[in-house]
């Protein structure tokens, strides 16, 4: 039987919400439900930061903390978590939470509207013993867009407070707010239906499969970093919605037989340490995806699943080989991750089926693997070209070459003449102009505001030289030294 | 009266926090959309057009009046009073009357009981359209000779007979691009209804007077029929000095026409293809040279897309020609500006003025001298400096007698060691090498006024009330640039009471009236002054019944430290304001300032513009991905003079601030408008301005401790909100220098701002295609 009631904690109150539009984002929730206006609306569509929160979840026992953008996030994905806004920091005898503290003395806010954001970023950060270093600010601070100060006050007060790290009315309450969230229950599937619109929370595969079978015209959930904007932005009128990023047994990541499998709730956050140790040089990829905001919502399987040409991940796991698993109440099934995409805004996807877990092959030394993304920006931007290179070498020379872009097609897409060019070549930078020449038959990529049709394709050309000087390792190439500690 | 600058100070040059800092850090600040709201708000949403230049044929509306929730339509057919909110000529209605002239331009307004029910409304017109060619470029409108204004020359001596026989010269081109404002927070306005038509606005707008008259004029009511209020905004930056108004005109219309308040909070897409940015230019220019460098002769055209009305495109244009000089003195000189009329969003004020296009073109040629003759760009920035006794009349007549620039630079050389990390960089910057490095000094000298005399006043309204707190009112308005805390500690100085006794209040038109715009950079001197004013008009009435409790003259008492002091005898402020009100004596008073010693013959071009100059300069040091055009910004050093601070963390953060938004404008953020005159760039999905990232550790930014305004200025301090932000083209003069080490420094690049990876990838191509490179 569902659960009908929508059960969070709003910091330390417990909400329970029967009837509620389930795509109200957590933003219009809390300023015009709970008239809590210091969290706000900037772009309303993840980019700017100003609508961060903080999520509570549990992790087992722990509890995590997690920024998210509340502007693209729904309702209903508060199921079972505690939501904090910038007004519950304030400390019991009226005082600022010391993060807010730092930023008054540092002078971290000028006309304010960021503020709250920038508030909530650092404040999980100073939560979960986040270092000061400034890769790691830029990092955490990169979904947070400030037009006034130009950071330098802000990277200040985070450098006055991480480090400090004392305990606040928080972590002084977080054996309650644990007890409270396991009360809450969130273990049964929960349904909304409210005006037309019809949301349901799923626990379970089989559920899941049961349910699809039944409305296949539903639109699958996870993350919502990419169909959030969907409504805030083109205000489409989602009326089935299908949440799974609440099935735990989506939340697997695990290693067999050599394969990295991750499921398909897990978020790009929760992904990460395991990705950068199987594939260190998906480290830079990874820390500018989106956000740390972004991160925290939006999925691994959800970037491939959404189809995007642009999408940050699909490159690098079509050049690594990974596969996708799809199931239904039919059966499963396995595809490369290549043929998955068959055109812009068509993949391999029944209605009824989701996109279970994506498994990537974790290669022997002999192998290069490098994934470069070209934005007009470092972090948090979209590439206009991305450029993933994976090679066996078999006796200094290349036995085997996958070659993927992504920002040269509708889809992301291998390059096969390029691939044939290296076939057999000898691993060596001068090598790679036969290969350069023939990814001009490979694509004709488009021109348009990330980059013109002439630029990408001498990208893609450089950025195969590039690849082999780096394995090369004759000089320094890349303008930032990132790697995963 | 008492002169404090004698001692030191107790409240001004204090680095205070902002007033608000703590309500922005609790979330407790509130902006217009946070206010609480009436029970009967109506929600608004605008229509815009797709199309860039067209007639509209006909106009549907049936079914978004018919939409759930709709309670009213806008549009041109419906205006109570004159269907425009033009700034200037009258050429910006409202509504769009039977054409169209620019892709987003607002067709009507929906009234509807949720701001989601008034958006989806707005998609259910019907409406035809006969397309009519449009004019999207500057180069387009330089051939069709479409002007929104007249050209405008600016010409001394003889600049194309001296250039002729000059025995170096070059020439070049450059385009800068335009901006987008990106303030936080978007444009709003709230209009409550008061009774007999009246009407209250809240607004998010730098020009709270501007949008009294122009509500006052799209409802045919006068001027005392509305107060316009502002307590703060969410980032402004130029943005909402003219282009709030359109917005609080529709929801006073609504208010109108419904007897409901009314909101209208535009999102972020509405918010940037509705509203105009800053100014793209195009510049062409020559210009002779000895062989130190020395420039004799300039000759230049400039051209601006000033969008499809004029705005305030006239103003800004000029102050770019009056900006061009930069810190240089050229004898002969001659600047047309081309003030191009387009079938885009017209473009307004942004931080600067004009002022940052110009001195890139200046800054630019610079380097290309230095590269010509193959010297230092320091060195011949310097011999080009403003200097005594000869060098040192601006091309519009004005003397320079405040030039520092000499000592400035000589300080910031030290400290960033610039000459040091040249020859390094260049010695480390390698044939075959992918990352290449570049390094470049830049200076800015910025005229502070108003170009038009008779916006360089302001008033300011001061209560003492009888508990001895202090109630201080002004025209200025605050966007984050800590103008309320500055004014405040003015005030706070003058009475010699601590700040937490001063209520900073809201910006209201009914209590300051005909207030000019918070912008020019002239917000804390020509407020700052008002305030002083108003405060020294009560203080010599409380001075007044001090010397009648002491038994002394006025001119014998002194405020120092709470207290009302003469010889011996003492006082308290609060027992004096107590018995100053016991002998019927005023607690309040008006203030004024106008600028002194400015004047300015726009039809000559001459006159003094400008009451003082604000000067700095900053060091950048970048380093670039040959294969790919990415670049980092590895260091910067900024030396800025501000005076003597009023407030000396306000300060820093506007110069920190204000660099890394000319940063962004100078590299990352770009404008992308397709070939039918639609904008693909309108979030930040799309428009990309700096991230904590792209702000190197090594940022010192500092302000020159020997800053002093030589002009009688609000305690010597001088205004700090534009000049910063030019600081920046440093970034994109060490971007060309680092691609210029690809050629072996043998040329110097062609780069288009902003510098993105494809026009630095671009560029270097180039260089191999002039077989500078092999």
């Amino acid at each position: 039987m569902d659960g009908q009631l929508l059960k969070f904690l709003l910091h330390d109150q417990i909400r329970e919400i029967r009837a509620i539009d389930p795509t109200m984002t957590v933003l219009e929730y809390l300023r015009n439900v709970e008239r809590l206006t210091g969290t706000k609306e900037g772009c309303a569509e993840g980019d700017c930061g100003a609508c961060t929160v903080v999520l509570g979840e549990l992790n087992g026992n722990a509890l995590e903390y997690k920024a998210i953008n509340s502007c693209i996030q729904f309702v209903p994905a508060l199921h079972g978590k505690q939501l904090i806004a910038v007004e519950h920091l304030r400390q019991p005898d009226g005082k600022l939470h010391p993060v807010q503290q730092a930023m008054v003395d540092q002078h971290g806010s000028q006309c304010g509207f960021c503020t709250p954001g920038f508030v909530m970023s650092l404040f999980a950060m100073y939560r979960n013993g986040v270092d000061s270093s400034r890769t790691e600010l830029d990092i955490g601070l990169s979904g947070n867009l400030c037009r006034c100060t130009g950071y330098a006050p802000i990277v200040r007060a985070a450098n006055e407070v991480l480090p400090k790290n004392e305990t606040d009315s928080f972590n002084q309450c977080e054996a309650e707010t644990i007890a409270r969230l396991k009360e809450l229950d969130s273990t049964k599937s929960l349904s909304i239906q409210h005006n037309g619109y019809h949301c349901i929370v799923q626990t379970k595969i089989s559920e899941l499969k049961k349910y699809l079978a039944s409305h296949p015209d539903s639109i699958i959930v996870a993350g919502a970093t990419d169909v959030g904007l969907w409504v805030t932005k083109e205000h489409q009128e989602l009326r089935k919605v299908v949440y799974v990023g609440g099935i735990r047994s989506l939340k697997k990541i695990s290693f067999k037989n050599n394969y990295l499998n991750i499921g398909a709730a897990v978020t790009i956050s929760e992904a990460l340490p395991q990705l950068s140790k199987h594939f260190p040089d998906i480290y830079e990829m990874l820390i500018r995806f989106g956000s740390v905001q972004i991160r925290n919502s939006a999925t691994v399987c959800g970037n491939i699943a959404n189809g995007s040409p642009i999408g940050d991940l699909p490159p690098a796991l079509i050049a690594l080989g990974a596969k996708v698993v799809l199931e239904s109440h039919k059966g499963k099934r396995t595809l490369d991750l290549e043929d998955f995409f068959i055109d812009y805004g068509k993949q391999n996807r029944h209605a009824d089926e989701f996109v279970k877990e994506i498994k990537i092959p974790v290669h022997s030394s002999d192998c290069e693997f490098r994934v470069y993304k070209i934005s007009k920006r470092y972090h948090q931007d979209i590439s206009a070209v991305c450029g993933a290179f994976f090679i066996e070498i078999t006796d200094a020379r290349i036995s085997r070459a996958r070659i993927c872009y992504g920002g040269m097609a509708t889809t992301p897409k291998r390059a096969p003449n390029c691939e044939k060019a290296l076939h057999n070549a000898i691993v060596e930078p001068a090598a790679c102009g036969m290969a350069m020449e023939a990814l001009q038959k490979d694509f004709s990529p488009i021109t348009d505001f990330r980059g013109t049709s002439d630029y990408r394709m001498l990208t893609a050309m450089n950025l195969l030289r590039k690849f082999f000087l780096d394995i090369s390792a004759e000089q320094r190439v890349s303008l930032r030294e990132v790697s995963h500690a | 009266m008492l002169d404090h600058t004698r001692s030191e100070p107790a409240t001004v040059r204090r680095p205070l926090p902002h007033d608000s800092a703590e309500l922005h850090v609790s979330g407790e600040a509130l902006y217009v959309d946070d206010l609480p709201e009436p029970q009967n708000l109506l929600h608004l949403a605008v229509a815009l057009s797709p199309e860039a230049c067209a007639d509209i044929v006909s106009m549907n509306l049936d079914d978004v009046h018919s939409s759930p929730g709709v309670v009213a339509v806008l549009h041109s057919g419906n205006v109570p009073g004159t269907n425009d909110c033009s700034p200037t000529l009258g050429d910006d209605p409202v509504f769009a009357d039977k054409q169209v002239h620019f892709a987003g331009q607002v067709l009507f307004a929906v009234a509807a009981e949720s701001l989601a029910e008034a958006r989806k409304a707005c998609k259910r017109a019907q409406i035809e359209y006969q397309t009519k060619p449009a004019i999207l470029t500057i180069e387009d409108a330089m051939e069709q000779k479409s002007w929104i204004l007249e050209p405008t020359v600016l010409e001394t001596g003889e600049a194309e007979k001296v250039l002729a026989e000059s025995h170096n010269q070059l020439q070049g081109r450059l385009r800068t691009g335009g901006q987008d404002h990106f303030y936080l927070e978007g444009q709003i306005a709230m209009a409550v209804p008061h009774e007999a038509q009246s009407m209250q606005i809240y607004c998010s707008t730098q020009h709270p007077t501007e949008v009294q008259q122009l509500v006052a004029k799209v409802l045919g009511i006068s001027f005392n029929g509305i107060i316009v209020e502002v307590r703060r905004m969410g980032g402004g930056f130029g943005g909402k000095e003219t282009q709030a108004a359109q917005w609080a005109c529709i929801a006073a219309i609504a208010t109108r026409t419904t007897g409901r308040p009314a909101k209208l909070r535009l999102d972020r897409d509405t918010d940037m293809i509705a509203t105009g940015k800053r100014h793209e230019f195009l510049f062409e220019y020559e210009v002779g040279f000895n062989e130190f460098g020395q420039i004799h002769a300039l000759n230049a055209i400039m051209a601006s897309n000033c969008g499809y009305s004029a705005d305030l495109s006239g103003p800004i244009n000029d102050r770019a020609l009056l900006h061009i000089d930069n810190a240089y003195f050229f004898k002969h000189f001659k600047v047309v500006s081309y003030r191009c009329r387009t079938n885009t969003v017209s473009h307004t004020a942004f931080r600067g003025f004009g002022a940052p296009q110009a001195m890139m073109c200046i800054e630019r040629i610079m380097d290309e001298v230095a590269a010509f003759i193959n010297q230092d760009p320091v060195a011949i920035r310097r011999v080009n400096f403003y200097n005594k006794p000869i060098q040192n009349i601006t091309p519009y007549k004005m003397r320079v007698t405040d030039f520092i620039l000499f000592d400035l630079l000589k300080e910031l050389n030290r400290t960033s060691k610039y000459q040091r990390r040249r020859k390094q960089i260049r010695a480390a910057n390698q044939p075959g090498q992918i990352l290449r490095k570049g390094i470049a000094l830049t200076p800015v000298k910025f005229g502070i006024s108003f170009t038009m005399t008779a916006f360089n006043q302001a008033s300011a309204l001061v209560h003492v009330y009888t508990d001895g707190s202090i109630h201080l009112n002004h025209g200025g308005t605050e966007m984050g640039q800590g103008l309320l805390i500055k004014v405040a500690q003015v005030v706070a100085e003058e009475f010699q009471v601590p700040l937490e006794q001063i209520k900073i209040a809201e910006t209201n038109t009914s209590r300051v009236p005909n207030t000019s715009a918070t912008a020019a950079s002239s917000g804390s001197d020509m407020n700052g002054k008002a305030a002083q004013d108003a405060a020294q008009k009560i203080k010599q009435n409380l001075a007044v019944v001090a010397s009648r409790l002491f038994h002394v003259t006025p001119q014998d008492v002194i405020f120092v430290n709470g207290r009302i002091v003469a010889g011996k005898q003492s006082i308290s402020f609060q027992e004096l304001v107590q018995e100053t009100h016991r002998a019927r004596i005023p607690l309040s008073a008006t203030g004024h300032y106008r600028t002194p010693k400015i004047h300015w013959d726009r039809t000559k071009m001459s006159g003094r513009p400008f009451f003082y100059f604000g000067y700095g300069a900053a060091v950048s040091e970048v380093e670039i991905d040959t294969l790919t055009g990415e670049y980092r910004l590895v260091r910067v050093d900024i030396l800025h003079d501000v005076g003597q601070s009023l407030n000396p963390a306000v300060d820093l953060g506007q110069v920190e601030g204000g660099f890394v938004q000319g940063a962004g404008w100078l590299t990352s953020e770009e404008l992308w408008w397709d070939n039918t005159g639609v904008l693909r760039t309108h979030a930040p999905s799309t428009y990309k301005i700096p991230t904590c990232g792209d702000v190197p550790a090594e940022f010192f930014a500092k302000l020159w401790d020997k800053g002093r305004n030589r002009e009688d200025s609000i305690y010597r301090s001088k205004a700090v909100g534009e000049p910063p932000f030019m600081l920046a083209i440093s970034v994109y003069s060490a971007i060309c220098d680092a691609i210029s080490s690809v050629a072996n420094y043998r040329t110097w690049p062609e780069l288009d701002a902003p510098a993105t990876p494809e026009r630095i990838l671009r560029a270097i191509h180039a260089l191999k295609d002039m077989e500078y490179i092999a």
